[in-house]
């Protein structure tokens, strides 16, 4: 019954946000607006959103550590080193193919951490997380070397706070995509919830690890990839969103993964729709409104250690 | 019955293992003793195929580890691991319901269920079912874990060091645990053990193991003895007698 209350009250609040994100903006309200423009931009808010979220959970399961995130395992600087290259040496190719490289880049760098990682010690959770970020932080190093290089550094810019307001219809759909790369993870959430209690457990229920891992990271790279391309980098959402959810119901995927979804669809659609109102008819970047919030509940959630009742 | 054949195994160019080559009989409990960096973990370890066995046979109740694949060993075999420092949040009763995964495969049925329920009394965990794996004490985890393995209802239960986290009276109880389940179940348990006096008590088989080799295996009244002990560990070790048995004083 609670259970029940709980979906309609998040499926409520996620359309009305959808209503609002379509009426409000700056340009008159008709139906070429809402068609080309309005909608499309609702619907990567959304898509973008859910998908990172789903993809931080994934990584904090595979990684097997609640502090990070695709952007601090060098997932999303891959992906942007990915597009850069795309963009230097072959600038023709489509945007489906400018993608695969960028899933591809994305992927060769997850797997760079996570074998990494695996050789640091498990009782300092917090090493992790900082080698991440040196890992991630010299993989970004070298993107903005190669833009310089390029003279592309403006272009890159237009990555590093990831915003909505060019989205337009014919230049989101790829984003479908990671929400369904989103959906076939879910396919596999009782596997990714097994490969959360480690190896041993693992190959003592006869799973084998290395494939559900390879799930999980393809998912990862697939989310990061897209969402670097179309929107650019969102940070904080793949943290935030699963360390609230795991606080409230735990790491049971089953049951957190379409939590994580709504709530990460929620959390960006709102940021974007602040960012158009609070300086209207100026905009500020969702990814900055989110930086903010997120940060925000971030700390809180680090200082407030669970209680152990 | 486990039948071990000409294992070796090596980490870096250190033997671990070097030919060793032992029966475990099925039905009671087998202790393996020995003392630190014997290659009593990485034995158990395995035979509960968690390490890849290159040099040599294990077979399961005639399956070879070799040929047999690994979610049918999950039939099988249950390994509780000696560390199970669990990062992720799932509840005590969800965790013990991944025990029915080699047979249901996520999806429990009635009959699951029940095995489910069987496993968190016989446990002791009713109480803490619907708590998070975070939120035990080191001991509770572990009876977490074995109650998961439990559930998953094989014939064989490989316990890696199970006593560490616990106090005299919960090693007591979960000892008391494991003979029942050798007795009324038919269970057969392997276990990595430190201290030789819970060996002597409640092991009906008992395999010594130091520097890779095997020192004696047999009936535990028979080749657990001051003097195999006094090798084995190099210590000296005289015995008292209690109306319970022998007890191997060594303080």
């Amino acid at each position: 019954m609670k259970l029940h209350h709980e979906k309609i009250a998040a499926t409520l609040i996620l359309a009305g946000l959808i209503l609002l994100s379509i009426v409000i903006g700056v340009a008159d309200i008709n139906t070429e607006t809402i068609v080309l423009s309005r909608i499309p931009r609702t619907m990567a808010a959304v898509l973008a959103g859910a998908s990172l979220a789903i993809a931080g959970l994934i990584i904090q399961i595979l990684v097997r550590n609640k502090f990070v995130e695709p952007g601090t395992t060098g997932s999303t600087e891959a992906a942007m080193l990915g597009v850069l290259c795309v963009t230097i040496f072959a600038p023709g190719l489509s945007i489906i193919l400018k993608m695969l490289c960028a899933v591809f880049s994305s992927l060769v760098g997850t797997i760079g951490f996570l074998s990494l990682a695996k050789n640091l010690p498990n009782d300092q959770p917090l090493l992790i997380p900082l080698v991440g970020l040196i890992y991630a932080g010299v993989i970004g190093a070298g993107v903005t070397f190669l833009a310089y290089q390029g003279d592309l550094l403006q272009y890159l810019g237009v990555w590093m706070s990831g915003e909505f307001s060019g989205i337009l219809s014919g230049r989101y759909e790829i984003l479908w995509l990671a929400g369904i790369a989103a959906i076939v993870a879910y396919l596999s959430a009782d596997q990714l919830t097994v490969v959360g209690l480690g190896e041993a457990a693992t190959i003592n229920l006869g799973l084998n690890y290395s494939q559900v891992m390879m799930v999980g990271v393809a998912t990862v790279a697939m989310v990061t990839g897209i969402v670097v391309v179309t929107i650019g980098i969102l940070p904080f959402i793949g943290l935030v969103v699963p360390n609230v959810v795991s606080r409230l119901m735990g790491d049971n995927l089953k049951q957190a993964l379409p939590r994580v979804a709504f709530l990460g669809g929620i959390l960006v659609l709102s940021s974007d729709i602040i960012g158009r109102i609070i300086r209207f008819p100026y905009e500020i970047p969702a990814g900055t409104i989110f930086g903010v919030i997120g940060a925000a509940v971030f700390l809180y959630l680090l200082l407030k250690r669970p209680s152990n009742g | 019955m486990i039948t071990i054949n000409n294992v070796s195994h090596k980490i870096g160019a250190n033997d671990i293992l070097t030919n060793v080559t032992a029966e475990i009989p099925a039905n009671g409990i087998t202790a393996i003793v020995g003392p630190n960096g014997a290659g009593k973990s990485t034995l158990l370890n395995l035979i509960g195929r968690q390490t890849t066995l290159n040099d040599g046979d294990i077979q399961i109740d005639g399956s070879s580890l070799h040929s047999t694949s690994t979610d049918k060993l999950a039939l099988k075999i249950a390994l509780v691991a000696q560390d199970v420092g669990v990062a992720s949040r799932i509840k005590i009763k969800e965790l013990i319901a991944f025990g029915r995964w080699p047979h249901s495969k996520g999806r429990l049925n009635d009959f699951d269920k029940e095995i489910v329920e069987a496993a968190m009394e016989r446990f002791d965990l009713v109480d803490l079912k619907d708590r998070f794996l975070d939120q035990l004490s080191g001991g509770q985890r572990q009876r977490a874990f074995i109650a998961m393995a439990f559930a998953q209802e094989t014939d064989w239960l490989l316990l890696d060091e199970p006593l560490n986290n616990l106090d005299m009276f919960h090693a007591r109880a979960l000892m008391n645990e494991l003979k029942l389940l050798a007795v009324e179940n038919q269970k057969s348990i392997v276990m990595v053990i430190h201290d030789v006096n819970y060996a002597a008590r409640w092991s009906d088989y008992c395999i010594g193991l130091d520097f890779g080799k095997i020192k004696f295996a047999g009936a535990t009244q028979d080749v657990l003895t001051a003097k195999s002990v006094e090798q084995l560990f190099q210590v000296n070790v005289s015995v008292l007698g209690s109306p319970n048995g022998i007890i191997l004083d060594h303080y």
